[in-house]
């Protein structure tokens, strides 16, 4: 089922919770609300559900305004951050619930919910309670319960948050698969981008009630729209500089207090006419350590992350995060040679914030 | 030893207050309900005081009236605690939570009102409004409509005995109930309408049966409190009209042991309808805590979902 939202606003007296906020998404599509806490992603959700009420706008579901709609008349499953399970109902019984208020007959009930649970992989724990079971199987009925009665649309509001990290990685798979297997609509919050990034078709992302995106992952990535994007999404984070800009012997130079770098020609006719400071962003994987780079500096702090080293090298008065191989065993206060990938460069107006499309 | 002497040091003033005005006290009425301490036999001299035995108990058992208080006591215990003290509080901090925050606030302000407000204020108040044609408010109101009116203290007196401690009663439950229904997480409570359900189906099949908790508490703690309670019936009707209609079995130790007919207090008899009471608060304390499982009780949350 599409859904549409369009112009919508919710305020909590004079708090803006979301702000003028347009979207359509599109029948099966998998759309991840990304953005840190109090962005109003989970206000937004939560409007979808029919719990809050919009301040302004509209909320359409397939051809149908669902502004006025009870929650329950909107036909959505929902899975909570906490697993809001019943504590005081079987598994069976948590299942059964929205069945029950349905009046779906009993004989019916019990077959769907058996079915439910099979495809959660929880068919042997029907009969125990909420607090009998581990969190990653709390998860599952939370999910048994969104699916068995066969919404048009699944809203999920942090699901995997309170999961240990291995468990996470296994859920984020399973509901990605069994979502596109179903061809439910689903609506995903999270602060997380890297299961924004692996789980979604299309990522919204937000800050301070505004929408910020809308985007594929990819997009995302390698072309953020502005400098708030370019430093939530991807992890570590994207390396920020003010720079300006300066002709020497005819070639382009990138200028900061402590950096001097030549710019590729694709660059050179913007950034000629780029008036005083731009900032500079680059990725860590776009800096490598170089014996023979033109910028020189000092390793600052070493992080091992298994894989990689994450190196906090100092250039002049400049910080830089970069991966390195861990095979170079790089420690703090090494002497190093680095390179640019010049190439990957993204630029931002330092007023706006808005990505400055050079290539 | 050090760290003993210390804990010791901090505990010491709570439990010399224990010890003082309960205990002692407890200690002191037991004592007399074993003597004939009366004012018709009191002298300067305590000294003369007779120790009479169990004799008082038996004259508690063969007293005419002591059946009638007894039955009194459990009807009023009861009615008051059923309509008011568990339904209607659940009512009110239902309702309440419910509706717009800052209307709910206000309203559970309004009936915490009968509780903090002085007893004899309190029960003038109600004493105005129940009052005979043609000074009663009620009275006037029924006038005023046309209606007959009606000597409700003389005609109804258990209705306005319930009814003025139920109205006080309330803010007690109201309190507990209000924010155990306040800490059921939101996740849940939304769930449940995702789920499907109306919000009367949602307190049926979710919030109730997370209050269990709260409920058996407010049982147990309000029945034993409204046993032990006199001073409102002393007030509004002093255990009458007539002959102990609406005498309960606190108010009759006090009125035998502090207040009796022509100042003649007889201390030592009304100490034994004290000490009876005292045994069957106990014994209820531990049924209570035995049927309901208080040690789980305060083991740990009973409303914490994750």
């Amino acid at each position: 089922m599409e859904v549409e939202l369009s112009n919508l606003s919710k305020k909590f007296g004079d708090v803006v919770g979301v702000e003028a906020l347009d979207l359509d998404i599109h029948d099966g599509e998998f759309v991840a609300f990304l953005g840190p806490s109090g962005c109003g992603k989970t206000t937004t959700l939560l409007m979808m559900a029919g719990i809050y009420r919009p301040t302004t706008g509209t909320i359409r579901f397939g051809d149908r305004i669902v502004n006025q709609l009870q929650p329950r008349d909107r036909n959505i499953g929902m899975v909570f951050q906490s697993y809001a399970l019943y504590p005081h109902m079987t598994v069976f019984g948590n299942i059964t619930y929205p069945l029950k208020l349905k009046k779906v007959p009993r004989q019916e009930q019990q077959r769907r919910v058996e079915a439910a649970a099979e495809t959660m992989g929880i068919a042997h724990l029907l009969d125990r309670r909420p607090a009998q079971l581990s969190g990653g199987q709390q998860q599952r009925v939370a999910l048994g319960r969104a699916l068995v009665k066969e919404p048009d649309i699944l809203l999920f509001d942090e699901p995997l948050s309170n999961l240990d990290a291995r468990l996470r990685l296994t859920m984020r798979g399973e509901i990605r698969s069994l979502q596109k297997r179903l061809g439910i609509t689903a609506i995903y919050v999270t602060h997380d981008q890297v299961e924004a990034l692996t789980m979604a078709d299309r990522i919204a992302v937000m800050n301070l009630g505004r929408l910020q995106a809308f985007a594929t992952p990819d997009d995302l990535y390698e072309r953020p729209p502005t400098k708030f994007i370019a430093g939530f999404v991807g992890n570590p984070p994207m390396n920020f500089l003010d720079i300006e800009f300066a002709q020497e012997n005819g070639t382009l130079q990138l200028r900061s207090e402590s950096l001097e770098l030549g710019l590729p020609p694709e660059f050179a006719a913007a950034a000629a006419a780029a008036d005083g400071a731009v900032t500079f962003g680059i990725r860590p994987e776009d800096i490598i350590l170089d014996d023979n780079g033109p910028v020189s500096g000092e390793v600052f702090v070493v992080e091992p992350l298994g894989r990689d080293d994450l190196l906090d090298i100092i250039v002049g008065t400049e910080h830089f995060l970069l991966l390195a191989d861990p095979k170079r065993k790089s420690r703090a206060g090494d002497r190093v040679r680095l390179s640019f990938d010049m190439t990957r460069a993204h630029f931002f107006d330092p007023r706006s914030e808005l990505a400055l499309s050079w290539k | 030893m050090q760290a003993n002497l210390t804990a010791y040091g901090f505990m010491a003033p709570a439990g010399l207050l224990v010890l003082l005005f309960f205990f002692l006290p407890v200690l002191i009425v037991l004592y007399l309900s074993l003597t004939n301490l009366a004012s018709a036999n009191f002298t300067s001299n305590l000294a003369e005081m007779e120790f009479i035995g169990l004799r008082n108990f038996q004259t508690l058992l063969n007293d005419q009236f002591a059946k009638k208080i007894f039955f009194n006591t459990i009807f009023y215990v009861m009615s008051t605690l059923a309509l008011f003290n568990v339904t209607a509080a659940l009512i009110v901090s239902l309702l309440t939570a419910h509706i717009n925050r800052r209307a709910g606030f206000v309203f559970r302000a309004l009936w915490i009102l009968p509780r903090i407000t002085t007893s004899t204020v309190y029960i003038l108040i109600w004493r105005r409004m129940m009052a005979e044609a043609p000074f009663g408010i009620i009275n006037q109101v029924n006038t005023a409509l046309g209606w007959p009116t009606w000597n409700y203290g003389a005609e109804n007196p258990w209705v306005f005995v319930i009814l003025v401690n139920g109205f006080i009663g309330i803010s007690f439950g109201m309190i507990i109930f209000t924010s155990a229904i306040e800490s059921i997480p939101a996740d849940l409570m939304n769930a449940s309408l995702v789920d499907g359900s109306t919000y009367l189906q949602r307190i049926r099949h979710v919030t109730l049966p997370l209050l269990r908790w709260p409920l058996l508490f407010v049982v147990t703690y309000q029945s034993l409190s409204l046993l032990t309670s006199f001073e409102q019936i002393l007030l509004l009707t002093d255990g009458g009209p007539g002959l102990y209609r609406t005498e309960v079995w606190a108010l009759t130790a006090f009125h035998r042991a502090l207040s009796n007919y022509f100042g003649n207090t007889q201390w030592g008899y009304g100490s034994a309808f004290a000490v009876v009471l005292v045994i069957i608060g106990v014994i209820l304390a531990v049924v209570y805590m035995r049927v309901f499982r208080f040690d789980e009780l305060v083991a740990e949350p009973r409303i914490e979902v994750l």
